[in-house]
């Protein structure tokens, strides 16, 4: 996104307070093309500053984009000086957006480069803790990361004498171990920090617990506590368990531990009746995550939350379509990792939710109570 | 009784001469519990949440905070537990008798056929058998069912598969029987309930809680050491914590086996 004049439809960079163009004060954020050509590159041996110091030498270059502004931005080893290039706004490991162009076509390995590997948090090489595989997103988000070159699955699965369907996609295969995790119990996210907690380079919390109903149609508050006991206690247990070496370990040579998922209910921005105290759940988690985001970045490692409609299994059975397919909630997992996101919309419906909420919050929730 | 035997019963349980035996497994939270169709109230499970140890949340001092559902763990079920028993007085772990809460036990050896079948099934011709053997099974005694299934590791313990736990118990027959024709004053397994695993397909569903509690007696299960008891002979302890109109209650079982 870069700043755009209304009057004259010229492009600003670095923000603006008028069109450098007309004068006119009209610059609102739009998407911009993303296509430009690299003028010239360097490459820093010894920066000053201390994160780049350890990764020097560090490539950086001056983009003329095809929409009008040059920008600094850092390189993709694949990029040739008066080559055209990719440009795109990437969040390093400070949470900053930065620059960064990549050569316009497919090059060989390309998302193996060390500098866009900084910026991402791909899970190739890596090795991902999948808290909870009794669920069907779970082994979906296993095989899809498996898929995408994770070098270990680690698998969660809670009281491990209950069978389980699909139980023989995860045990016995090769990349992916399953181990005894119940994350709503605090000695057992404990006991599996100490044996793997310093291997887990992004873990991914595919706890689900979903219950229908609000408050009047429900009898007591045991679902209800079972609902926090499982999203909310079991968030604070992995995040007690797991942050702290996480934090740690975000700059660990090439192996450090680079990110944090969540599945969220997009309905933890807006209460959905239907499933209310579910929902009610679901925002407590969300606002439990920005403060773990906060926690983490000191350490480079991101949070990204993954904002999702009623899903098609068990629980939402009831729910008339659409609804979205586990599996792209697993896809949308890797592709988040891959391009170093902080959020995402998977389907329709929460790309709804979000657009109807930005645009009138209380229209919102009255269509929501039918 | 004259008070000098309590002492010598004492004096007997210090010096070893009266064996001791703990039936209870450890609370925990790997331990299973019983699993009902998801749509049901579930047993919240057992947790062990430190308050502090020897730690800035407590300098001096090391303790936690519980929870768990009244049925988890070695366990003893009350007579309300049970629609049968909702009526009768006194039918709470707080409102027992007290002396209720210590009785002899007959113990019944069912692990041969357990180790044949996991639905190994207790039946009033197996109870005769053991009668004539050991004697009739006298008034207010317990009755234990062995069936080495605490021996097992979780998964085989629980023995979950698509249509239910497959796990050993008494049939309806044999429960109606104990309890009206013997007038036990409980029956106690080493399995996760007092049922066999498939007993909601028997009729009554849930014989032994049926009839046990109906009657106004007890349960205990998730038991273990049964094999080191006697036949007859030991006297068994197991008082249920007491909470207010409670179903059931995790407790410390023991029984006090004398020499043979």
């Amino acid at each position: 996104m870069l700043q755009r004049c209304e009057a004259c439809g010229a492009f600003a960079y670095p923000a603006r307070e008028a069109c450098p163009a007309c004068l006119s004060a009209g610059l609102a954020f739009v998407d911009a093309p993303r296509r430009g050509a690299l003028l010239a590159e360097t490459t820093a041996r010894v920066p000053s500053d201390v994160y780049f110091r350890e990764r020097a030498p560090w490539r950086i270059g001056l983009v003329k984009m095809d929409c009008g502004p040059t920008m600094v931005a850092h390189l993709h080893a694949d990029c040739v000086e008066g080559a055209p290039v990719l440009m795109s706004f990437q969040l390093d490991k400070s949470g900053q957006a930065v620059a960064f162009a990549r050569p316009e076509g497919e090059t060989p390995n390309m998302a193996d480069d060390r500098q866009w590997r900084e910026m991402t948090a791909d899970p190739k090489f890596r090795r991902v803790l999948v808290t909870n595989g009794r669920s069907v997103i779970g082994q979906e988000a296993v095989a899809a990361l498996k898929a995408a070159g994770a070098k270990t699955v680690f698998v969660g699965v809670a009281e491990p004498w209950r069978p389980f369907g699909g139980e023989q996609l995860l045990r016995g295969q090769q990349g992916i171990e399953v181990v005894t995790l119940d994350a709503s119990d605090e000695k057992s996210a404990t006991d599996l920090a100490a044996d793997i907690g310093g291997k887990v380079d992004i873990l991914v919390n595919t706890t689900e617990y979903v219950r229908p109903g609000g408050l009047l149609d429900r009898r007591g508050t045991s679902t209800a506590r079972d609902e926090i006991d499982q999203a909310y206690l079991g968030f604070i247990n992995l995040a007690q368990a797991f942050g702290p070496a996480m934090r740690m370990r975000g700059a660990d040579g090439t192996n450090s531990s680079a990110a944090w998922v969540n599945i969220l209910s997009v309905y933890a921005l807006a209460n959905w009746p239907a499933f209310g105290a579910y929902s009610a759940s679901q925002a407590a988690c969300l606002s439990l995550s920005h403060c773990l985001r906060a926690e983490l970045r000191p350490g480079g490692v991101k949070v990204m939350n993954l904002f999702t409609g009623p899903v098609d299994t068990e629980w939402f059975q009831t729910v008339p379509p659409p609804k979205v397919a586990p599996r792209a909630v697993a896809q949308a997992i890797v592709s988040g990792l891959r391009g170093g996101l902080e959020e995402m919309y998977v389907g329709d419906v929460a790309e709804e939710i979000r657009q109807r909420l930005a645009a009138n919050p209380k229209a919102l929730e009255r269509e929501l109570d039918k | 009784m004259q008070g000098k035997n309590l002492l010598e019963l004492a004096g007997a349980i210090s010096s070893g001469a009266v064996r001791v035996v703990d039936l209870t497994f450890t609370l925990s939270p790997d331990f299973p519990v019983i699993v009902l169709p998801p749509e049901f109230g579930q047993a919240a499970p057992v947790r062990i949440q430190e308050i502090s140890r020897y730690d800035g949340r407590g300098p001096a001092w090391y303790w936690n905070n519980l929870t768990f559902g009244e049925h988890t763990g070695t366990h003893f079920d009350a007579p309300i537990h049970w629609f049968t028993g909702k009526d009768l007085p006194n039918n709470s772990v707080d409102t027992m008798p007290p002396k209720d809460m210590i009785a002899p036990a007959c113990v019944i050896d069912g692990s041969a056929g357990a180790a044949q079948d996991p639905d190994f099934l207790l039946t009033v011709p197996l109870v005769e058998a053991w009668e004539a053997k050991h004697g009739r099974i006298p008034e207010r005694h317990w009755v234990l069912l062995r069936t080495d299934w605490s021996k097992k590791g979780w998964r085989d313990y629980a023995n979950l598969r698509d249509d239910g736990a497959h796990t050993p118990g008494p049939n309806a027959a044999v429960m109606k029987w104990l309890v009206e024709e013997r007038g036990i004053i409980g029956f106690g397994t080493e399995t996760i309930g007092t049922d066999a695993g498939q007993a909601g397909h028997f009729e009554p569903p849930y014989p032994a809680h049926h009839f046990l509690h109906g009657a106004g007696r007890y349960g205990l299960q998730c038991l273990c050491n049964l094999d080191q008891l006697p036949a007859t002979g030991a006297i068994i302890v197991a008082s249920p914590l007491k909470i207010q109109n409670g179903s059931g209650s995790p407790l410390r079982v023991i029984a006090l086996v004398g020499a043979s």
